[in-house]
């Protein structure tokens, strides 16, 4: 119990001590899921509208699909890449293991589940009419889409949150791929894996509150700024 | 409603599966002995041979290991989780002792450090002695033509690599600011495997070193051989029960193992272990080195590296330990006395 009590105070210590590897590690953490989660909505996006508005063979399947990987280990995910991208590996040319980008990557693959599924769900709760509306006002299948998207852009919104949440919090890929190099690959939750085998546990518990802090900050401020 | 029956049943079945699976399998009316040990004794299977043999002659206990580096091995002793650790850092293991943690230590088995590089070694280290090796290396890194690898976990193996930086001047919460020196934070084999990725240098217990070798993941070789300065001694501490906060040990089992570590059983084991995997034995046993003397060379090593005030457990760090004895620079003084008469 005291060291829960000592990682609280030692939480606020640290982030009103300015002690810049706790920010840089914060900021690469917040860069890395970031970035995951742009690179997943740019491929997530289109694909879930095209998958919430047409119906053809196998949709079921693939939605299916989509959604039994929202819960995909990630220790499995980063097993995966680790081995793609090693030296050994058929993507070992590419140099990126053990870097940002490719933490990045792994994340935003992880998360693509998740996105696409919640923003099949928002499109397919919208009113048919309002779908069928849109279709025959929009002159172009493109901007009949892109006006559904936005009668839907709660829902889409939500599913980008979801991502973000999932991808800042998760330790497998980022530990697997990253390496978890002090100032070059270090972030947030492999800071805390790593200090708590050091048996530095008020500073795990302190960067646990800082972690849960952001996420929960994040998420109230962008739910009240949709409500406004 | 009707349509959730399905996943309900789901639900129940999965459930009931892990539960029964559990039930059947978990260890019934024993007295399980929670050892706290290092990941490099855990990683290479020994302690699993170890188990099997204690657990015949003690049927009522059940053995469990929680293998972490040395830093947190020793916390969760500390924090009452534990019964006893393994571990393998002299003076972290004083300190455990001297906070009134932990009682009769005893040590049980030794190897060495060794450095390990890519094939080309292209910081022209091999043959160097331990430091003069790492200031080399850190010369070619700041010229960009080595790498280094640290585990940068409070492990005992980075206690010993601090160790041997600061013994050639250098301070490694400087030195991990550099490009060349990656500060890993992770455990033996994940260090290996970044360093063979990186075609970096890094140190490595030998029996992790082997172990990874043998089994193919990594083609690192052995760039500085064993020497007294990349000694690593292994030692057993019971945690203390006197202690207020650690009153529910189990103290007798966990005296019961210690006995059976240091028994020519185990030692035996430890003699054998690898050798046919790997040609070698990854740990080497030290009761015998120690008590009787027989290879004079290690013994001083190991007294110089590992006694705490000149023996293996300070006297008022003795408690209720039966029939184990504490070796004292003195008593293996005799034991040398009595070789040479021989």
């Amino acid at each position: 119990m005291t060291a829960i009590v000592e990682g609280i105070i030692k939480a606020f210590q640290l982030i009103f001590s300015i002690d810049p590897e706790l920010y840089r590690i914060t900021g690469l953490s917040l860069y890395v899921s970031g970035l995951a989660v742009v690179m997943a909505s740019l491929w997530s996006i289109p694909m879930a509208t095209v998958l919430g508005l047409k119906n053809f063979r196998g949709k079921r399947f693939i939605r299916g699909s989509f959604n039994a990987f929202i819960g995909f280990p990630t220790v499995v995910l980063g097993l995966v890449l680790y081995l793609l991208f090693s030296r050994s590996g058929p993507l070992g040319l590419f140099g990126l293991l053990y870097t940002p980008l490719l933490i990045s990557i792994g994340q935003a693959i992880l998360i693509t589940p998740i996105l696409v599924s919640f923003i099949i769900s928002a499109i397919e709760a919208i009113d048919m009419d309002i779908r069928d509306l849109a279709r025959t006002l929009g002159s172009t299948e493109i901007q009949a889409s892109l006006s559904i998207l936005r009668e839907a852009s709660g829902g889409v919104i939500l599913a980008i949150l979801a991502g973000f949440n999932r991808a800042f919090a998760e330790l497998g890929v980022a530990m697997m791929v990253g390496g978890n190099i002090y100032n070059q690959t270090r972030m947030l939750t492999t800071t805390i894996a790593l200090e708590t085998s050091r048996g530095k546990i008020p500073l795990s518990i302190a960067l646990g509150v800082i972690l849960v802090s952001i996420v929960y900050i994040l998420n109230i401020s962008i739910s009240y700024l949709r409500k406004r | 409603m009707r349509k959730y029956y399905g996943i309900i049943l789901v639900a129940i079945v999965v459930f009931g599966v892990g539960l029964a699976a559990w039930t059947l399998n978990a260890p019934q009316e024993k007295v399980s002995l929670t050892v706290s040990t290092t990941t490099s004794l855990d990683e290479t299977g020994l302690l699993d041979v170890i188990e099997t043999e204690f657990e015949e002659l003690y049927p009522n206990i059940d053995v469990a290991f929680i293998s972490q580096g040395t830093g947190l091995a020793i916390q969760t002793a500390k924090d009452g989780n534990a019964d006893m650790i393994l571990v393998h850092d002299a003076t972290r293991e004083a300190a455990f002792l001297e906070e009134g943690y932990g009682v009769n230590r005893k040590i049980l088995a030794y190897n060495f450090f060794v450095i390990v590089g890519p094939e080309d070694d292209p910081a022209n280290i091999k043959g160097l002695s331990p430091t003069d090796a790492l200031l080399t290396i850190k010369e070619a890194g700041e010229t960009g033509n080595a790498i280094w690898v640290s585990r940068g976990d409070s492990s005992g193996t980075h206690a010993m690599e601090k160790r041997l930086w600061t013994a050639g001047g250098e301070d490694t919460t400087e030195l991990r600011e550099t490009d060349w020196y990656l500060e890993r934070g992770s455990g033996m084999t994940a260090t290996l495997a970044m360093a063979n990725e990186k075609l970096a240098y890094t140190l490595c217990d030998m029996g992790s070193y082997l172990n990874n070798y043998v089994s193919g993941n990594i083609e690192l070789l052995i760039m500085v051989e064993a020497g007294q300065e990349t000694l690593n001694v292994y030692s057993a501490i019971a945690c203390d029960p006197q202690n207020e906060s650690l009153s529910h040990v189990h103290f007798d089992e966990a005296m019961k193992f210690i006995d059976f570590l240091v028994s020519d059983d185990v030692q035996n084991i430890l003699a054998d272990f690898g050798v046919d995997e790997f040609g070698q034995a990854l740990f080497n046993p030290a009761v015998e080195v120690l008590a009787e003397n027989t290879d004079p060379t290690i013994a001083s090593w190991i007294k110089d590296a590992a006694f705490i005030d000149g023996t293996e457990c300070p006297e008022d760090k003795r408690y209720e330990a039966g029939d184990l004895t504490f070796l004292t620079a003195l008593s293996s003084l005799n034991a040398m006395i009595v070789q040479l008469l021989k």
